[in-house]
């Protein structure tokens, strides 16, 4: 397989990741205390690096068949859990991710606390919460970079392009000092979930055994396949919602206007 | 033991996450696409696929279900 794809893939999944945890980031940077946020965001990174080192190169050694198979059917599982997510806020039936108002939630329960040391660690809430935010994001990159290269036998390619959308994020988060809550995230889900189950779907029928009509190029009519008959989920949800809303006495909430009260606090780390 | 249960629910939630039904249609169609193609001789290679897409709209179908 070409490496454009897999760079594209790996770097629309990081971005949409690098967004989310900016938001952290600049929630317990620019109400707390910028040094202590840094510090928890670096350790993050450090760990985050550390486990792609080690699993990512140990993977390498495993057969190729059983790997696409245990990849691939962790990918389809992962990959239908952004596209029903996305397909369920499309239609309205999902808060969308508003980065604007997860911001304002994690300001908020960031002000509420009193700022505590903890060694070389001036303010420990900053600190976690910068920690956990960039972790918890991380770990959805790592994933999908060690699943993505190992299969390809590309591993840098991957991390290369990680990388990439990790400093685009961070470039334009420092410029703008502001969430990124113009970054159309739904859609990318739509599409990194897409590409996902089209790749996890097809790496993991090849590791069952199964030959792929036309090889690699099979993907070229999978992802498209997916993307259509996912889309169509999403109208036909959309529409019946509509129709529901229409009936109802009581006006339910718009597709994409779920008032961010009804979004628990923590969310804005998924 | 409870921190063994909450690593194993945060790597239920990363890999599962709201609904089994996309994760077990997985797994099941994994097995029954190197049974057919293994035993049977059969290059399933649509199964997957096939039961993908319809786990989806399965999992879909129950999360926007209006309860009674």
């Amino acid at each position: 397989m070409n490496a454009l794809p897999l760079f594209l893939t790996v770097f629309a999944a990081c971005l949409v990741e690098a967004v989310e945890a900016l938001t952290i980031v600049l929630a317990a940077g620019l109400t707390r205390q910028w040094r202590s946020t840094l510090q928890g965001m670096a350790v993050a990174l450090v760990v985050l690096a550390g486990i792609t080192a080690g699993i990512g190169p140990a993977l390498t050694q495993v057969p190729l068949g059983a790997l696409r198979l245990v990849v691939g059917g962790l990918l389809a599982a992962f990959g239908l859990q952004w596209l029903r997510k996305a397909i369920l806020r499309f239609s309205g039936h999902k808060d969308r991710h508003d980065e604007a108002s997860a911001y304002a939630r994690e300001v908020a329960a960031a002000q509420a606390v009193a700022a505590g040391r903890r060694g070389v660690v001036s303010d420990w809430y900053a600190f976690t919460l910068a920690f956990k935010g960039v972790l918890l994001e991380g770990l959805e990159v790592v994933f999908i970079v060690i699943t993505f290269g190992d299969t390809q036998r590309d591993l840098g390619v991957a991390a290369l392009a990680a990388a990439v959308a990790v400093a685009v994020v961070t470039v334009t988060g420092v410029a703008v000092r502001a969430p990124l809550a113009r970054v159309p995230e739904n859609a990318m889900k739509f599409s990194v979930g897409v590409m996902l189950t089209a790749f996890g779907t097809f790496w993991g029928s090849q590791g069952a055994g199964a030959r792929w009509p036309g090889g690699d190029a099979a993907l070229l009519v999978l992802v498209p396949v997916i993307a259509l008959v996912s889309l169509g989920y999403g109208v036909t949800l959309r529409r019946s919602r509509a129709a529901a809303d229409a009936a109802s006495p009581v006006p339910a909430v718009a597709p994409g206007s779920v008032p961010s009260a009804a979004v628990p606090p923590g969310e804005a780390v998924r | 033991m409870a921190r063994l249960r909450s690593f194993g629910a945060f790597w239920y939630d990363f890999v599962i996450g709201d609904d089994w039904r996309g994760g077990a249609a997985v797994a099941a169609a994994l097995v029954l696409t190197a049974v057919l193609v293994h035993s049977q001789g059969i290059n399933a290679w649509w199964l997957l696929p096939a039961s993908v897409l319809a786990a989806l709209g399965w999992s879909l179908r129950h999360a926007t279900a209006r309860k009674p």
